[in-house]
C-alpha cells in the first residue's frame, strides 16, 4: 500500500527522511517535549510487541485446547478465561471467543472496518489483514481469498466469517492433524500457524515439520 | 459514517498478497507510530472509538492510498489538534509555539506492561434487559449515521440470526463523538451468504457481526 519509501541510507541528514519519517519523528519530538509521553515507555510499548507478543501465545492455546479435553471445553465455554490461565490478556484480547474448525466447518476472521485483531494471542496483524483486498474480500468471496493462500476446501464445507465489529476477538482453533496422538503441547504448538488462528491457513501436518 | 473504511463487499482492490515472512515493521517509524499513538491515547483523552471515527474520517482517496501507519499518524495528528495539545502549525514546523496542554495521565515506563495487560475491557453492568436470545430471527436496521458506527454497508437491513450475547458493551456510535458509553447489550448475528450478496451467492458462506441491540429489530 505505501508507494512512499523513497529510500535514502543517508540518514546524518535529516533532509533524506521520508515524508512520513519526518512527521512521526516531529509529532514523538513535540509530544516528548511538552511532557505528554515518556520516552522510555515508547520503547517498552515496542519492545512488548517485538519480543513479548506474538503468535506463539495462540498456538500454546490450541496445543493445550487439543492436548486436554478440559481445557478445551473451557475455552468453548468462556475463551478470555480459559485464553488468561496461560496469562494471556490484555489489550485487543479483553474479550475472546474461540471458534472451532471441523471437517465440515471453516471459520475466518476479519475485521471489515478496520484492523480489530487479537493482539494479545496473535501480537500485531500483519499488513494483509490490514488492507483493502482482505477486508473487502474476505465477507463475499473467502474461498477465493483462501485460494491466495494455498487452502482448498471441500465446496459442502460451510465457511463462517466473523467480522470483528466490536471488541469481541475471535481466535479460529484449526482441525487437529492426524498422526500426532501422544505429542507434546510445545511439539503441537509447532503445527499452528498464525494463519491457521485467523483462518486464512490450516495448521501443519507432521510431515512438514522438522521431528 | 459511510467511509473508505467500510471495505464488506467492496471490489477492485486485487490480490490480498500476503508478503512471505513479512517484518513486524517495515521501517523504524512504523514502529515509533504504534508506540506514539499507545502513548498519546494514554493521556486518557479519546475513546478507541473515538480514534477510529478520526482515522476512517479522512478523505477516501486519502485513506485508500495511505499505508495502515500513515493512517493512524493522520488519525492521531487530528485528535491532538482537537483536543489541544498539538496546533497544526506546531506538527507542520516541528516545533513547539503554545503552552503544553496538561493531560489528565501520562504513560510511564513502568506503567505500560500493566497496562498493555489490563487493556481496555468495554463490558459494563447492563441498564436494561436484554432483548434478544441466541436462536432469535433479527433484522438489521436501514441507517446511515453521518458519524461513527459499527454496523457495516453490507449489514443493514439484513436479516439474520442471534448466534451469541456478550453482555452490555460501550456504545461506539456515542462514545466516539464524547456523548458518554452509553452501554448497549451486544450480539453476534450471523446471515448467509445469499441474504447479504444476493440469490446467486455462495450457499455455503454465512458472516457474522456483533451488533448493539440499537441495530437490531425483531425479525
Amino acid at each position: 500500500m505505501s508507494g512512499h519509501d523513497h529510500h535514502h541510507h543517508d540518514h546524518e541528514h535529516d533532509n533524506h527522511f521520508t515524508p512520513i519519517e519526518a512527521r512521526v519523528k516531529a509529532l514523538e519530538s513535540l509530544m516528548v517535549e511538552k511532557g505528554y509521553v515518556d520516552p522510555a515507555a515508547l520503547d517498552v510499548i515496542i519492545d512488548t510487541y517485538e519480543t513479548k507478543v506474538g503468535p506463539r501465545n495462540g498456538a500454546r492455546v490450541v496445543a493445550k485446547a487439543w492436548s486436554d479435553p478440559a481445557y478445551a471445553a473451557r475455552l468453548k465455554q468462556d475463551a478470555t478465561a480459559a485464553i488468561a490461565e496461560l496469562g494471556y490478556t490484555g489489550r485487543q484480547g479483553e474479550h475472546m471467543v474461540s471458534v472451532w474448525n471441523t471437517p465440515d466447518e471453516h471459520n475466518m476472521v476479519v475485521c471489515t472496518l478496520c484492523s480489530c485483531y487479537p493482539w494479545s494471542v496473535l501480537g500485531l496483524p500483519p499488513v494483509w489483514y490490514k488492507s483493502p483486498p482482505y477486508r473487502s474480500r474476505a465477507v463475499i468471496d473467502p474461498r477465493g481469498v483462501l485460494a491466495e493462500f494455498g487452502v482448498t476446501l471441500p465446496e459442502t464445507t460451510r465457511i463462517r466469517v466473523w467480522d470483528s465489529t466490536a471488541e469481541i476477538r475471535y481466535l479460529v482453533i484449526p482441525d487437529r492433524p492426524a498422526g500426532t496422538e501422544g505429542w507434546s503441547e510445545e511439539r503441537l504448538a509447532d503445527l499452528v500457524t498464525r494463519d491457521a488462528m485467523i483462518g486464512t491457513g490450516l495448521a501443519r501436518q507432521p510431515a512438514e515439520v522438522a521431528a | 459514517m459511510n467511509g473508505a473504511q467500510d471495505l464488506g463487499g467492496q471490489m477492485g482492490f486485487g490480490p490480498v498478497a500476503p508478503e512471505k515472512d513479512e517484518p513486524l515493521f517495515h521501517a523504524p517509524w512504523e514502529a515509533r507510530a504504534l508506540a506514539v499513538t499507545l502513548a498519546a491515547g494514554g493521556m486518557g483523552h479519546w475513546s478507541i472509538d473515538e480514534s477510529r471515527h478520526a482515522r476512517e474520517s479522512l478523505r477516501p482517496a486519502d485513506y485508500l492510498s495511505s499505508s495502515y501507519y500513515e493512517i493512524w499518524i493522520k488519525g492521531l495528528s487530528t485528535l491532538l489538534e482537537r483536543h489541544g495539545f498539538l496546533s497544526a502549525e506546531e506538527m507542520a514546523s516541528g516545533e513547539v509555539s503554545q503552552a503544553p496542554a496538561q493531560p489528565k495521565r501520562v504513560l510511564k515506563a513502568e506503567m505500560v506492561p500493566g497496562v498493555l495487560a489490563k487493556g481496555g475491557p468495554t463490558e459494563r453492568p447492563a441498564t436494561s434487559p436484554q432483548r434478544f436470545q441466541p436462536g432469535d430471527k433479527v433484522r438489521t436496521i436501514n441507517m446511515n449515521p453521518t458519524g461513527h458506527t459499527r454496523l457495516p454497508r453490507y449489514a443493514r437491513a439484513k436479516l439474520g440470526t442471534v448466534v451469541l450475547v456478550h453482555g452490555a458493551h460501550v456504545f461506539p456510535d456515542a462514545s466516539a463523538h464524547g456523548q458518554g458509553e452509553q452501554p448497549q447489550w451486544l450480539y453476534t448475528v450471523e446471515f448467509t451468504g445469499p441474504e447479504l450478496w444476493g440469490k446467486g451467492a455462495d450457499p455455503t458462506l454465512s458472516v457474522s457481526i456483533d451488533a448493539w441491540e440499537s441495530y437490531l429489530e425483531p425479525a
